[in-house]
């Protein structure tokens, strides 16, 4: 073996202004792109590019809620498998039968549409995430040219708060529904199911909801773009990642019974 | 790191979770009494016992809040072992503890959400009328619980759900303590690891065989048998990667001439203690061998060697090794470290190695009393009486050696002999020297640290002081090559 080995890409210039940025306002434009020029390879240092640069903590915000996501991917997981589980379950009682409890519960229709709702929430606050890195009004905001970003991103915020909380309006319609035909939440093993599932659903979107507020109140209080950027583009993927999970969960619920 | 906050909240929540725990101890009917796995319908219904109410809810909200604490500090591990490593830091310099905190990391997230989704489970069955783990007729003390809960609900069920945290959590506990011995061996040996690329992959191998064998703790509560049989097979596959990790250990320090320091004396202790522990696995893993085995005091002997011990020694190795770093330099006395260690070991092997035995006898785990009970089962109890007071004497032994290790610890916070800066001549990074203690002010603007070679870069054959380079050190020939004008 040879007794070193060089490291990879060292950077030995001082670059410490650069890599924290001082709101946006460092020397450099807050974009990916390569503002040297001129062919002279001037990436902000000799790495590759997308870890370091102003969309490093960005990505490691991104990186975090992956892993976050992954860990609720697997809550959903088990409480799926349980649901499979629990329809197979079956006992011989005393009179020698074959008893199988599970009495599909029969979805409120309503939850179509509150599926739409989910979805159409889901494109709202995919234009505002998009927003967010819009190059010409993030350079706008750079050169101190007020907050075009904050304009153009609240109202899609404000529309993916709503549909959200129209949503739950939806889901509580629902469990209204349910309840007027006597089906609880203890009824029976489908019905521990079906609530169980749209409550823990639920909680996760109240906590998405939340975010979404700290993300509005964000655009106006914290000056920082690179902060809003990140509670931004977090909130958004939360969401889409509570959306995709809504979809196979309803699927589960009205078809899976 | 890379999430700062978040790891405190979960330190700090992890401590609340602690103080749940331990005030359940003092609520009407005391502390849940269903054992840590606290298998329904015993836990499912506070009518089984005491503790099984009020107690029972405390270690459910207990769990949950470390269950939510550990997926958080997890976040941050991973995250700033993807994203944050310095200049230089390739996946295969990454020392073997980083990469133990890695997998374990990874596991957590897995695992723990898994954990919670069933404690959430539990929770609706006690409080919320529903039936998930509760089988039909279930007949508690007499009475009949099936009118409260509706459905036929199965505790098998809990079983998976638990046991599919329960696995890869003593994994979690012991992946750490596995890349820290192979460090510490090496270090002290001034050798390099063994096959450390080795060392990289059945690190990440037991990781995924981990998550994969959760059934083998359910051979004999009525799973079905080709179940079983596939369970067993990944089990005995994890036997595989473990055994590399222990011929890299003898082979690292194989014909060296150690420093035997307190930490490599822990070191090898937990290799000791990992290779006792671990040959009962295998045992334990074929059903049919744990259809006596299974609820045994051979099991509890199996994974006290392997987790509580080992696991402690790892811990210990930690500590007595990176002391100076959290004490302002001050290091922990050798001397009583050494009394420290040997007690430990003696007590160790005395308490739990003769737990194989009476577990082979028939001694059922879980018992608080062996004397007066009746007829053939108090007969066969009565046999392991003996060796049951020889456990008992060396428990109070193993438990009195941590009192050395507590009076060390005071003792040396304040009056340990002062370190070097690099007393152990280590090669990672948390020893250069711009971390040491008492360097902070004068370092204000140096330059980045960056890595320029795997760890434990020990030269054998050049002896004297500059046998080893650091990580961060620079100054190999190739380097200096290197830095010319080009
Ligand atoms: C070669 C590797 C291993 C094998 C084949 C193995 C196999 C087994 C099996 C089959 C059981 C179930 C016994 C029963 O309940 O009847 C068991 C229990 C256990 N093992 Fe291991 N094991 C291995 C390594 C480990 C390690 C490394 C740890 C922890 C650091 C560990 C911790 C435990 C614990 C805590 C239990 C008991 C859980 C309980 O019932 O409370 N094992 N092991
Ligand atoms: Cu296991």
């Amino acid at each position: 073996m040879p007794s070193t080995i060089t490291p990879n890409h060292t950077d030995r210039e001082k670059k410490r202004g650069l890599d924290d940025h001082e709101g946006g306002h460092g020397r450099r434009p807050p974009t990916d792109k390569r503002t040297g020029g001129g062919g002279d390879n001037d990436n902000w240092n000799d790495r590759p590019s997308g870890r370091r640069g102003p969309r490093e903590k960005l990505s490691r915000a991104r990186l975090g809620l992956f892993f976050a996501l992954a860990g609720d991917l697997m809550f959903f997981v088990a409480i799926v498998s349980a649901f499979f589980v629990a329809q197979n379950t079956s006992h011989i009682d005393s009179y020698n039968r074959y008893v199988n409890q599970w009495l599909p519960t029969a979805i409120p229709p309503i939850l179509w549409l509150n599926t739409a709702v989910l979805i159409a929430s889901s494109f709202a606050v995919e234009i505002a995430r998009r927003g967010m890195f819009r190059e010409t009004d993030v350079m706008d905001e750079w050169l101190g040219l007020g907050k075009p970003l904050t304009r153009r991103v609240l109202p899609w915020l404000v529309a993916t708060t709503a549909l959200g909380f129209l949503f739950l309006a939806g889901q509580w319609v629902a469990w209204r529904q349910l309840a007027i035909q006597h089906v609880f939440f203890s009824s029976n093993p489908s019905s521990h199911f079906f609530y169980l599932i749209t409550y823990t659903h639920a909680a996760h979107l109240f906590l998405g909801i939340g975010a979404l507020i700290t993300s509005l109140t964000a655009l106006y209080a914290s000056k920082q773009l690179e902060t809003r950027q990140i509670i931004v583009d977090c909130t958004s993927w939360y969401w889409h990642a509570m959306g995709l999970f809504w979809i196979f969960l309803f699927a589960l619920l009205a078809f899976c019974q | 790191m890379a999430f700062p906050r978040m790891n405190a909240l979960g330190f700090w929540l992890t401590a609340l979770a602690l103080a749940v725990l331990l005030a359940s101890h003092f609520v009407p009917g005391g502390a849940a009494v269903s054992g840590w796995t606290a298998y329904p319908p015993l836990s499912a219904i506070a009518a089984t016992g005491p503790g099984q109410g009020l107690g029972l809810d405390l270690w459910l909200a207990s769990i949950a809040l470390f269950a939510i604490a550990s997926t958080m500090s997890s976040i941050n591990t991973l995250v700033t072992i993807v994203r944050l490593r310095c200049e230089g830091m390739t996946w295969d310099r990454l020392p073997l503890t980083v990469w133990g905190w890695f997998t374990a990391a990874l596991l957590s997230v897995l695992a723990f959400s898994v954990l919670l989704a069933a404690l959430l489970l539990l929770f609706c069955d006690r409080h919320a009328g529903t039936g998930f783990f509760i089988p039909p007729g279930d007949i508690v003390n007499g009475v009949v619980q099936a009118a409260g809960h509706p459905g036929n609900g199965s505790p098998l069920l809990w079983l998976h759900l638990f046991w599919f945290f329960g696995h890869p959590e003593v994994y979690i506990a012991i992946l750490p303590g596995m890349g820290l011995t192979s460090m510490v061996l090496a270090n002290f040996s001034r050798r390099r690891v063994v096959g450390y690329r080795l060392m990289i992959a059945t690190t990440l191998a037991i990781g995924l065989l981990g998550i994969l064998l959760w059934g083998h703790h359910m051979f004999v509560a009525g799973l079905n048998p080709f179940a079983s049989t596939a369970f067993s097979v990944t089990t005995l596959a994890i036997a595989l990667p473990s055994s590399a990790k222990v011929l890299s250990w003898i082979a690292t320090v194989w014909r060296t001439r150690p420093r035997y320091t307190t930490a490599m004396l822990f070191a090898l202790g937990f290799v000791s203690l990992f290779v006792t522990g671990g040959l009962s696995g295998p045992i334990l893993a074929q059903p049919i061998l744990d259809e006596y085995l299974h609820n045994t005091m051979f099991v509890v002997a199996h994974f006290h060697l392997i987790m509580a011990m080992a696991g402690i020694f790892g811990l210990y190795t930690a500590i007595y090794y990176w002391f100076p770093l959290v004490s302002h330099g001050r290091l922990l006395s050798e001397r009583l470290g050494r009394w420290h260690f040997w007690l430990t070991l003696y007590g160790a092997y005395n308490t739990f190695l003769p737990m194989h035995f009476t577990g082979l006898a028939g001694e059922p785990r879980h018992y608080a009393q062996l004397i007066q009970i009746p007829n053939a089962g108090g007969r066969l109890l009565a046999g392991t009486i003996p060796l049951n007071l020889h456990i008992t004497i060396s428990a109070f032994i193993l438990a009195s050696a941590q009192l050395v290790f507590l009076y060390n610890l005071a003792r040396s916070l304040r009056n340990g002999t002062l370190a070097d800066q690099n007393p152990w001549e280590a090669t990672t990074l948390e020893w250069h020297p711009r971390l040491a203690f008492g360097s902070a002010s004068e370092v204000e603007d140096e330059a980045p640290i960056i890595v320029h070679r795997p760890p434990c870069w020990y030269l054998e054959a050049t002896p004297g002081e500059e046998s080893y380079l650091p990580q961060w050190s620079a100054d190999a020939i190739h380097d200096i090559k290197r830095m010319k004008p080009e």
